[in-house]
């Protein structure tokens, strides 16, 4: 019984790790290569134990392990890694999270790759944006992966955008308005106070699907929010002196953070949203910039940077590398606060130079 | 006596003075009783009148307040609703459409499809328009071009008008169905149901099920819309093995997603085989110009003589930005050569895509696909008919393959190769040129307006074994109009 035992833990440590991808491709997944050399060795011990037992035991006891697994940890896929770094402060080790997109990537733009599918597949439960970033990849990959959890209504599907006021919500839907979405302007978690919103809905759910750790998550999330609110009181005071100031933007996903910090930042390079800059457009842009006195521009990770280079050589402007997801510039990879704590710093910076 | 009299008159005096003081004592006393009493009686009523003021006054403070708490509870929520009014307002887009009169604009065809806005109705709407012009130095262009999407002659074609339906059809089924309008070159409009289906959301055992009118998942570009093709035309080993309408039948299809690390997921379609959408099969038309002799008008007699369908795909990501996709196909049933007629096609795929990670709207990328086919046609003896004597069975095997590049090289362009390889081992009766080895390069050029528009340029150079070469250029441009349904990978 004991070895039993022993390989049922061996295996839901295997099942673990293959959520991370298989052998060869794991340390590019991201996985540490030291975990992948003790499931090589957990891996050996099964062998030899399986030699002794019949076929339908090694299939009932792999069956049981699937189950204990789901058991082990809770498995939570986020679309994109601003949700993820919440999904994971709240979850902190009980939860083991998957995230679709990488943060140097157009989010509007992910493939729906395969692998995607395996993902949500075993997933226990997934946090989207639910405002339609996703809604040209996430549905075929959501029907490719056949996952009662996931179904709308239930406990495991989560919309991040729940109980947010979205802005921007386009009252007639007209494309030659360029990529708008019908739910309002999809990026709404760079508001501190969204995010307020969106932890505690997560640690709602993770309670109902995993009650045993609820503890767990309602600490989490309150050291969570605590940090945040003082964070909140920082930045507050460290972009006061700029309240009312123009910034300019590459494309139109910055509107929840202006309003939140008392920014302007309703000058876009992009003449529509989606639609690529113009000469013209730029040239008006220019103008205006050097009308407003408006010198920092700001350039997501995927966006063209040497349109707003060129840009910025004509008003004498700072572009400033930002980014809507933790990791997507340098600095932000320790999740949402330090992604927070950078744009506020890099744009107090900016915008201090020519003050 | 006098004495006496004096006596009585003092008495008399003194009692009549004595008498009035006492009475005027007795009167005082009475009257301070009165008064007394009065007081009493007026304090009494005061405070009975004070009590009952007050009682007034206390319900009348009652009813004030509650006069003065609705009022103010109206006044609130009046105020309340002038903030939500103001907020919702302010929520609207700041400048772009309200400022430029959009919302009064009179109704226009663009705009029924707002009703289908996503999330808010029960099915997602969409209507494709694709077109093409050009020209080609063949005589018989629907010969040369032989899909049925493909241009079909000199100048304009209406490749493919197509409305999209789809959504969730309850808790346990998804729903889908395209609709394809189609311009023949003489101007008659046909109608095709191309696809049909319902497929289940979440069957236990990571299965799933699909019925009804549908593409058979066989290889890549088969079970795909004209409108994902990076191409304007069919790649002709799909034409001439699949048919011109691609293989698409009525049938139920089962699906495994396997407990694999990697993604591999097993399909099995059972279809109706046949019809003109099962060229290979037994569609009379398509028996005959494959097997170059008369048709026969076969029936099912059993389960064997349906289509069958198995495949096996795989999909790996090496990395973030490399994602290989590996696949296998067949397709087995008989054939309209006679009751003994049986084809069987197997394929294998292959599609890579890199794609940086720091796209912008998915650029830059590049993909590589390519699908090998192989046909292995038995033919059935032919008894003989008036004009065509008759035939021993035989067996026509056939490969093709095709091979395209695209590079998505910046926001909205993308530079296409293909090179298209089919032998042609030719029918017992008359050989058709146009069934002859043959092979093809297209370069093309597409221009992305935005993701709901595409302009192509195409350039053929067409080689026939016994025909020689043949050029073309055709020019493609397509709209797309509401949801843009997600494409698989």
């Amino acid at each position: 019984m004991k070895t039993i035992l022993s390989m049922l833990n061996g295996l839901c440590r295997l099942r673990r790790q293959s959520d991370c991808g298989d052998g060869a491709f794991a340390r590019l997944d991201g996985c540490k290569p030291s975990r992948a050399s003790s499931q090589s060795g957990v891996a050996l011990r099964l062998t030899t134990q399986s030699k002794k037992l019949p076929l339908t035991t090694v299939a009932s006891i792999v069956l049981l392990a699937f189950a204990f697994s789901a058991q082990a940890k809770l498995n939570v896929v986020c679309t994109t890694p601003d949700i993820a770094s919440l999904a994971q402060a709240v979850g902190g080790d009980k939860v083991e999270i998957t995230t679709l997109a990488r943060p140097t990537e157009d989010p509007h733009f992910v493939d729906a790759k395969p692998s995607f599918i395996v993902k949500l597949n075993r997933a226990d439960a997934l946090i989207e944006g639910g405002a339609e970033l996703e809604v040209g990849w996430l549905p075929p990959l959501l029907t490719g992966a056949r996952n009662a959890k996931l179904a709308a209504g239930a406990p495991g599907y989560l919309r991040a955008n729940e109980g947010v006021q979205m802005l921007e919500v386009p009252t007639s839907l007209d494309r030659s308005e360029g990529d708008i979405h019908a739910a309002g302007n999809p990026h709404f978690l760079v508001d501190p106070e969204n995010a307020k919103i969106i932890v505690r809905h997560i640690a709602e759910a993770f309670c109902k699907l995993d009650a045993a750790n609820c503890a767990t998550y309602q600490a989490n999330l309150k050291k969570f929010l605590d940090e945040l609110d003082a964070k909140m009181v920082e930045w507050q005071k460290q972009l006061a002196p700029f309240k009312g100031d123009q910034i300019v933007a590459y494309h139109n996903s910055w509107v929840y953070f202006a309003k939140r910090f008392g920014l302007k930042i309703n000058v876009f390079l992009e003449p529509k949203p989606g639609i690529p800059p113009s000469p013209a457009h730029l040239a008006s842009v220019i103008t205006k910039m050097k009308a407003d006195k408006a010198h920092v521009i700001i350039v997501d990770p995927y966006l063209n940077r040497r349109t707003a280079e060129t840009v910025a050589r004509n008003t004498d402007a700072t572009v400033v590398d930002v980014a809507q997801m933790p990791g997507g510039v340098k600095g932000t990879e320790g999740g949402y606060l330090a992604l927070m704590d950078y744009l506020v710093n890099s744009l107090t910076k900016a915008l201090a130079e020519k003050k | 006596m006098k004495l006496l009299k004096t006596i009585r008159w003092t008495v008399l005096v003194s009692a009549l003075v004595l008498v009035p003081h006492g009475a005027v004592r007795a009167q005082e006393t009475n009257q301070l009783n009165q008064l007394k009493r009065q007081l009493e009686q007026m304090q009494e009523n005061f405070e009975k009148v004070q009590r009952a003021q007050r009682e007034q006054i206390e319900a009348l403070t009652k009813q004030l307040n509650e006069v003065i708490q609705q009022s103010t509870a109206t006044a609130d929520q009046k105020k309340l609703e002038a903030q939500l009014a103001l907020e919702l307002a302010t929520n609207q887009p700041a400048a772009a459409p309200s400022a430029k009169g959009l919302d009064k604009a009179p109704w226009s065809p663009a705009q029924p499809l707002t009703v289908a806005r996503s999330g808010a109705s029960y099915l997602n709407m969409s209507f494709d328009g694709m077109f093409a012009v050009g020209g080609s130095s063949a005589q018989d262009i629907p010969a040369l071009e032989f899909g049925g999407h493909d241009p079909k002659q000199n100048g304009f074609t209406v490749q493919n008008l197509e409305m999209t339906l789809d959504g969730k059809v309850d808790p346990y089924f998804r729903g889908q169905a395209n609709i394809v309008l189609q311009i023949d070159p003489d101007g008659a409009t046909s109608v095709e149901a191309e696809e049909a289906y319902l497929e289940t959301i979440s069957l236990p055992w990571n299965l799933q099920v699909k019925a009804g009118q549908y593409y058979t998942a066989f290889g890549r570009i088969n079970p795909t819309h004209p409108h994902t093709w990076d191409f304007v035309d069919q790649p002709l080993v799909i034409g001439r093995f699949l048919g011109p309408d691609g293989l698409r039948n009525p049938g139920a299809q089962v699906s495994w997603l396997a407990p694999t690390p990697f993604y591999s997921e097993l399909f099995l379609s059972v279809q109706n085989s046949g019809g003109e959408t099962a060229n290979s099969f037994r569609d009379v038309a398509g028996t005959e110009l494959i097997t170059q002799r008369p048709g026969v008008d076969t029936s099912v007699q059993n389960a064997g003589d349906m289509l069958y369908s198995p495949r096996y795909v795989m999909s790996f990501d090496l990395g973030d930005e490399h994602t290989l996709v590996l696949g296998g196909s067949g397709a087995f049933g008989p054939n309209a050569s006679g009751q003994d007629g049986r084809t069987a096609i197997y394929g294998a795929d292959l599609f890579y895509k890199w794609k940086s990670r720091q796209h912008d709207k998915g650029f830059p990328f590049v993909t590589w696909q390519t699908e090998y086919l192989y046909s292995h046609y038995e033919a059935a003896a032919y008894p003989g008919s008036p004009g065509f004597s008759p035939a021993a069975a035989t067996t026509i095997n056939n490969w093709g393959v095709y091979s395209q590049v695209s590079y998505g090289f910046r926001p909205r362009w993308v530079a296409s190769l293909r090179g298209d390889y089919v032998t042609g081992q030719p029918g017992d009766f008359w050989a058709d040129p146009l069934l002859d080895d043959r092979y093809r390069i297209s370069p093309a050029l597409t221009f992305y307006p935005s993701e709901f528009s595409k302009l192509r340029l195409q350039y053929n150079y067409d080689h026939i074994q016994s025909v020689g070469v043949e050029n073309s250029v055709w020019f493609q441009f397509e709209f797309l109009l509401g949801a843009h349904s997600a494409h698989k990978f």
